[in-house]
């Protein structure tokens, strides 16, 4: 049966993709344009559904678009980026017949995605991280948020709730997404308090509990009060860091139940949104764009509630920068600017604006980061 | 009555090392069966979707064959030491290596392309594993130390070392979010089979396990290993070179965990990334083990594993079972062949003397 619903939807796509004044033409195309919108769907995710972390922030995401008609969406957890997710993909092409495929972890894209897209080439591939680029399939497309703001508004409640001036980030490996994060994070607290300092310890693997919590308790150790983090989940540095009676900022999803009196606010993904949208461009026929990107504004990202933790004076400022950052053209770096090496990275009336691709290889740690890129 | 043939006495003992790991394979899925009805799910289905998506469809196939390929090759890491009485779990650390030397030659030797490039790229990626499980060997030998222990542990440290040079010295500068070395070249990979979409290391495996067999079975080396393997005092008394034994047999067996790693490098990544250590060293040990160490049989217990492989991803999403099912089903089986190990020489059946008529049996009898 859902072999049907795809060919059907297949055929339509290919009627549509020719000359337009064939829908006055063929009247057989109206009824299935009504039909069309039966969709099945596949995620497949790195980690657990329930990390309380980027994966559950991606099974949210799919769970908002089940409730949508026409929907069937097939899920899959835990599967290594290896030869194992292009099979999965293929099989849920093969006993599934997927129109739609969500691969959401990072390394899926290159070689996997790019691989198995050049071989189905009226399926639909689209991948959160990824950099979309012409020579690329035109089948697949790639999406991301600027959730750098989320960190930077993090920071800004970390700053006012910070009484050691000293602020602590567990991060995975040293990469462009991560070193905005912890850089945003630091900017955001210095927009408080300028002589705030942020510690930063890479653990070097996307997920690696043991030691997340070693890094969480050397933080604390050496006087940071409000951590963050970007692991693939965060729970247990948001655990052992409200443990230890430090503050938290959370990350990837809303971690508020872990740490209900020690949690900040959180930036959060706002996957349910774009899925939706998603979900619902081609339900009607309509082509996503290959590279898809959006912030805060576009409801890319969005922030957790502010805790009970939270000061007026911070919720202040955290709501006031917040309204300007939906205003897009937002700049976390913002000549002049020196690196924690002392090297120039903005010079005096430079910015980079949160859309800005050079911040997508960044590959430097901010005056007042502790730590170092060469972990 | 039973009867004096030597055909009887012959396939009794022969068939002991057959009959008692299908009884414990067995064994096994039953009490994986009892463990779906306690979840609440049908085992038939279970079985039944295992069937479709590990051998029901030439897709099934290609599946299972492209997943087994490299648990043939880290079984052969388990396999050969073991012939020794040496019990080595750290494939995993050859196996990243491996790939990591793979992409290395490939990134100094650009120029070294076809069939001659891809040999030198697979001999440095066998080299590079049989230099790091031979160290294992070499400490077993010289210090005593536990060649277990070590080598689980030189497996963490392949593991992080791999990391190192991945995100450091061998690094493509452009590998933004996923440090990886420079990718290999198209005429630096190896391709799939003709009409078939399963890649080269599967052959390649299969070949080694022919190797493997050959040299177990019709060379003094294999001989030499099988006596030291059965008392290491024997074997020295004998004069044997326990020493090249012990060093050459772990080294051998690491260089088929190097090869495995060049393969997952030139035909499936790419690239050499963190990615690499996906496990497949762990679970070589399991097939090794249900192989008994034989490394014909290594072949189709490969392939079986590879289908349940396989069929995990279909079973978790039609049956809303979480992906660990696949691992306790492991982890039964596993239990089972260790324990029927205390079998061999129990069963009565198997024992030749069971089927002879000795003057005592005609005594019984008349």
């Amino acid at each position: 049966m859902t072999t049907k619903k795809r060919l059907s939807r297949r055929s339509f796509l290919k009627n549509s993709a020719g000359v337009a004044g064939m829908v006055a033409f063929s009247s057989s195309l109206l009824p299935r344009l009504a039909q069309a919108k039966d969709l099945t769907v596949g995620f497949i995710y790195v980690g657990a559904k329930d990390d309380y972390g980027y994966n559950q922030s991606h099974a949210e995401g799919a769970a908002a678009i089940k409730k949508l008609g026409g929907i069937t969406v097939v899920e899959e957890e835990n599967v290594p980026e290896s030869v194992e997710v292009l099979k999965t993909m293929e099989s849920m092409i093969n006993f599934d017949s997927v129109d739609l495929l969500f691969p959401t972890s990072f390394g899926y894209f290159d070689p996997f995605v790019l691989q198995l897209a050049s071989k189905y080439k009226d399926l639909r591939f689209e991948h959160c991280g990824g950099l979309w680029s012409p020579e690329h399939p035109k089948n697949v497309g790639s999406y991301f948020g600027y959730i750098g703001m989320g960190q930077y508004l993090n920071g800004i409640a970390a700053g006012h709730a910070s009484k050691s001036k000293k602020i602590g980030f567990v991060a995975a490996k040293p990469i462009p997404q991560v070193l905005l994060n912890i850089n945003s994070f630091l900017l955001g607290a210095r927009s408080v308090d300028p002589s705030i300092t942020c510690q930063v310890i890479f653990t070097g693997e996307w997920s690696l509990a043991v030691k997340e919590a070693e890094a969480t308790n050397a933080l604390i150790d050496q006087g940071a009060d409000v951590i963050t983090c970007h692991v693939d989940g965060p729970k247990v540095v948001i655990e052992t860091a409200a443990g230890r009676g430090a503050y938290v900022c959370g990350y990837h999803a809303n971690q508020s139940t872990l740490a209900p009196e020690k949690y900040l606010t959180g930036a959060e993904w706002n996957w349910a949104n774009v899925y939706t949208n998603m979900v619902q461009t081609v339900q009607a026929g309509n082509t996503i764009p290959n590279f898809h990107r959006g912030g805060l504004a576009e409801g890319f990202i969005k922030m957790s509630p502010l805790g009970p933790a939270v000061s007026d004076t911070a919720r202040k400022q955290f709501e006031e920068t917040q309204a300007k950052i939906l205003k897009g053209n937002y700049a976390v770096i913002q000549g002049p600017m020196k690196d924690n090496k002392g090297n120039l990275i903005a010079k005096a009336g430079e910015s980079f604006v949160e859309t800005d691709v050079a911040l997508e290889s960044m590959d430097y740690l901010v005056e007042g980061v502790i730590g170092s890129t060469s972990s | 009555m039973p009867l004096d043939s030597p055909l009887l006495q012959h396939l009794a003992r022969r068939s002991e090392a057959i009959a008692i790991p299908l009884i414990a394979l067995a064994a096994g899925f039953i009490l994986f069966a009892l463990f779906l009805l306690l979840q609440g799910q049908s085992p038939a289905n279970y079985f039944a979707l295992v069937y479709k998506a590990g051998f029901g469809t030439a897709f099934s196939w290609q599946n299972t064959l492209t997943r087994a390929s490299p648990l043939i090759l880290a079984a052969l890491c388990v396999a050969l030491p073991a012939r020794l009485g040496l019990i080595v779990i750290g494939g995993e650390g050859a196996i990243v290596l491996g790939g990591v030397a793979a992409s290395a030659f490939a990134m100094f030797f650009p120029g070294a392309t076809g069939l001659v490039g891809l040999l030198l790229m697979g001999a440095s990626a066998a080299a590079m594993g049989a230099l790091w499980i031979g160290l294992i060997g070499l400490m077993r030998y010289g210090r005593g130390v536990n060649e277990t222990i070590s080598s689980l542990l030189m497996a963490y440290i392949g593991v992080a070392l791999m990391n190192h040079l991945v995100e450091g010295p061998l690094r493509d500068p452009s590998s933004l979010n996923k440090p990886a070395t420079y990718p290999l070249s198209a005429e630096q990979r190896l391709g799939s089979l003709p009409g078939l979409d399963i890649h080269w290391g599967l052959v390649i495996g299969i070949v080694s396990c022919f190797l493997v067999w050959i040299l177990m079975t019709y060379t003094r080396w294999g001989f030499s290993a099988r006596v030291a393997g059965g008392n290491v005092r024997a074997a020295q008394v004998q004069g044997l070179p326990v020493g090249i034994l012990i060093v050459g047999f772990t080294a051998l067996g690491g260089a088929f965990a190097g090869l495995a790693g060049m393969v997952e490098v030139a035909a499936v990544h790419g690239t050499a990334n963190a990615s690499l250590a996906s496990g497949y060293g762990y679970t070589g040990i399991l097939v090794a083990f249900l192989a008994r160490h034989n490394p014909l049989v290594i072949i189709p217990v490969a392939v079986l594993l590879g289908g349940f492989e396989a069929a995990n991803g279909l079973v978790q999403r039609r049956m809303d079972l979480p992906d660990a099912t696949v691992l306790v089903l492991q982890g039964f089986v596993f239990i089972s062949i260790l324990i029927s190990e205390t079998l061999y020489g129990r069963i009565r059946l198997f024992n030749p003397e069971h089927w002879k008529i000795t003057p005592a049996t005609m005594r019984e009898n008349s």
